[in-house]
């Protein structure tokens, strides 16, 4: 299953915030975008999932998903969007509920996805005992029950600490190769971006334009030696100075409000 | 160059000085045996001050005196039949007047077309005392229950109105999208998201409305009602008997008291998750 973005302007009242950025993820291809802050990343990842409607554009899937597929575009949000007053197992039922499956299913289906987030012992918690790190694998877990074909991400590691980070991102690659989900990545972390994606898009500062498109031929297991650091390194510096004079400009920006 | 410094001057070290401590403080602590002991003593000094004859039972019976008088109207089975009709009126009046508001605070908080006709009727309508329009609405009903009633439904139906609406409006709108981007029904939405996430703000609006629908009991029954702990009192006053009186204002000193807890109580089980 292939996912085509294409967005031809998108403009909040008299801001365009996107000009011209059309992508195309196929199967299992893990795309990192990055840009400066307000280019329009979290927008471009709201119109590919059908949340944002674009000015003009649209959106496309090409190809069946799996049967098994309840939610082929399916989200993990920055601020894991858990419901406070379910416990953990029953989040990750959340998106299930509204669907014809016999009980058994469902109970596989979450137990599966508890199983392979690793939290399994935690199904009875309430979100507020679990820590930042737990809440994020909750998220993943909800985003694995439905089984779906493209994870669209935004940012899902921003609100953790450098730590959990480090450890959730291998996680995430782990499940991303394992399963053969294609993804959308969303985020500002080169250091992110550079270890999962095979594509990085780097957008321009307001109003967002496609700067560059960067593929990364190394295969991700193998982005840990040495000379794959280095040259992951240099890459980064490459980036870097793609949007860097952008990303001091954006930064200083005073919202007009 | 500050190691050069260094080098030059060892030895003599610099004066040490300990830092005076200037946290702590501002921590209350509960003080469960003060707070009865400041009670008890409370009490102590008001039977004092009437047992000695410092005070005419006339104007402020004793504790003791009110105590019999409430055993004696518990005994008669008087409390209980004034009682049970105000009970009676606050429950069906506050029924009304929360499952309305219910209702009209959610289609504020999900219509713009109904926020944008119901606010400005609602912020308007709020500041008029519900009492004023108890001889309209007799007027309107007849005499009987039905106005009493309908008082107290329309002092409960305005804050719970407001506290629905500003819970539902408050619903962390990414907790709404990610429901969406699930594909879930509108009415699933409603249900499972938007009135869980609005219930603290809905039970706080309760506990305003429970005290508004106590408040309106008494006086709607003061205004004209045989039976009910507003006439109750009334009579009692009119007769000079306040032991009686006080007997009846400790009954809604523990009614509302009841109805708190019960409240606390409903809290505790439906948000836990806080």
């Amino acid at each position: 299953m292939e996912l085509i973005v294409e967005v031809k302007r998108h403009a909040y009242e008299q801001l365009t915030v996107l000009e011209d950025v059309s992508l195309a993820v196929r199967a299992g291809e893990i795309v990192a975008v990055i840009g400066p802050s307000g280019c329009g990343k979290s927008t471009l990842l709201g119109i590919a999932g059908g949340i944002l409607k674009p000015s003009e554009g649209r959106v496309l899937l090409a190809g069946a998903a799996a049967a098994d597929c309840l939610n082929p575009l399916t989200y993990i949000f920055q601020d894991f969007a858990l419901l406070p007053w379910r416990s953990v197992a029953r989040n990750v039922a959340f998106p299930l509920e509204h669907h014809r499956l016999d009980a058994a299913e469902r109970a596989r289906r979450v137990a599966d996805a508890l199983q392979r987030t690793g939290l399994a012992e935690f199904a009875d918690a309430l979100p507020k005992q679990l820590s930042g790190g737990m809440r994020q694998r909750v998220g993943i877990a909800r985003a694995l029950v439905v089984r779906p074909a493209v994870l669209l991400m935004d940012e899902p590691l921003s609100a953790l600490d450098a730590q959990t980070r480090e450890l959730l991102m291998e996680d995430f690659l782990d499940l991303l190769l394992r399963e053969r989900m294609a993804a959308i990545y969303v985020t500002h972390n080169f250091a992110e971006a550079l270890r999962l994606a095979d594509r990085i898009v780097v957008l321009s500062r307001r109003p967002g334009r496609i700067k560059e498109v960067v593929d990364i031929a190394l295969p991700q297991p193998e982005r840990r030696g040495k000379a794959a650091q280095a040259e992951l390194a240099e890459l980064g510096e490459r980036l870097w100075s793609l949007i860097r004079d952008e990303a001091s400009s954006a930064e200083r920006e005073v919202a007009s409000v | 160059m500050s190691e050069a410094r260094l080098a030059e001057k060892p030895a003599e070290p610099a004066p040490r000085r300990e830092i005076v401590f200037r946290g702590g403080g501002f921590l209350p602590r509960p003080r469960p045996l003060q707070a009865w002991l400041a009670f008890a003593a409370l009490l102590a000094l008001w039977q004092a001050a009437t047992g000695f004859g410092w005070v005419d039972a006339v104007f402020l019976p004793s504790p003791l005196g009110i105590g019999h008088a409430f055993w004696g109207l518990a005994v008669s089975g008087e409390l209980w039949r004034n009682l049970s009709i105000s009970l009676l009126r606050i429950g069906s009046g506050w029924l009304i007047g929360s499952a309305l508001g219910l209702i009209l605070g959610l289609a504020m908080g999900l219509s713009s077309l109904s926020r944008a006709i119901g606010m400005p009727l609602v912020s308007s309508l709020y500041p008029i005392p519900k009492i004023a329009l108890l001889p309209l609405l007799i007027l309107w009903l007849g005499i009987g229950e039905a106005p009493k009633v309908a008082t107290i439904a329309a002092g409960v139906f305005f804050p719970t109105a407001i506290a629905t609406f500003s819970g539902v409006d408050a619903v962390p709108r990414s907790l709404i999208r990610m429901s969406q981007s699930f594909d879930l029904p509108v009415r699933s939405i409603i249900w499972k998201v938007i009135l869980p996430a609005a219930l603290p703000s809905i039970l706080a609006g309760f506990r305003i409305s429970i005290s508004t629908a106590l408040l309106l009991v008494v006086s709607a029954e003061m205004i004209g009602a045989q039976f009910g702990i507003g006439a109750f009192l009334l009579a009692a006053g009119n007769l000079m008997q306040s032991d009686r009186l006080m007997a009846g204002v400790v009954v809604l000193s523990l009614l509302g008291l009841g109805l708190g807890a019960l409240l606390g109580l409903v809290e505790k089980a439906f948000l836990k998750w806080r």
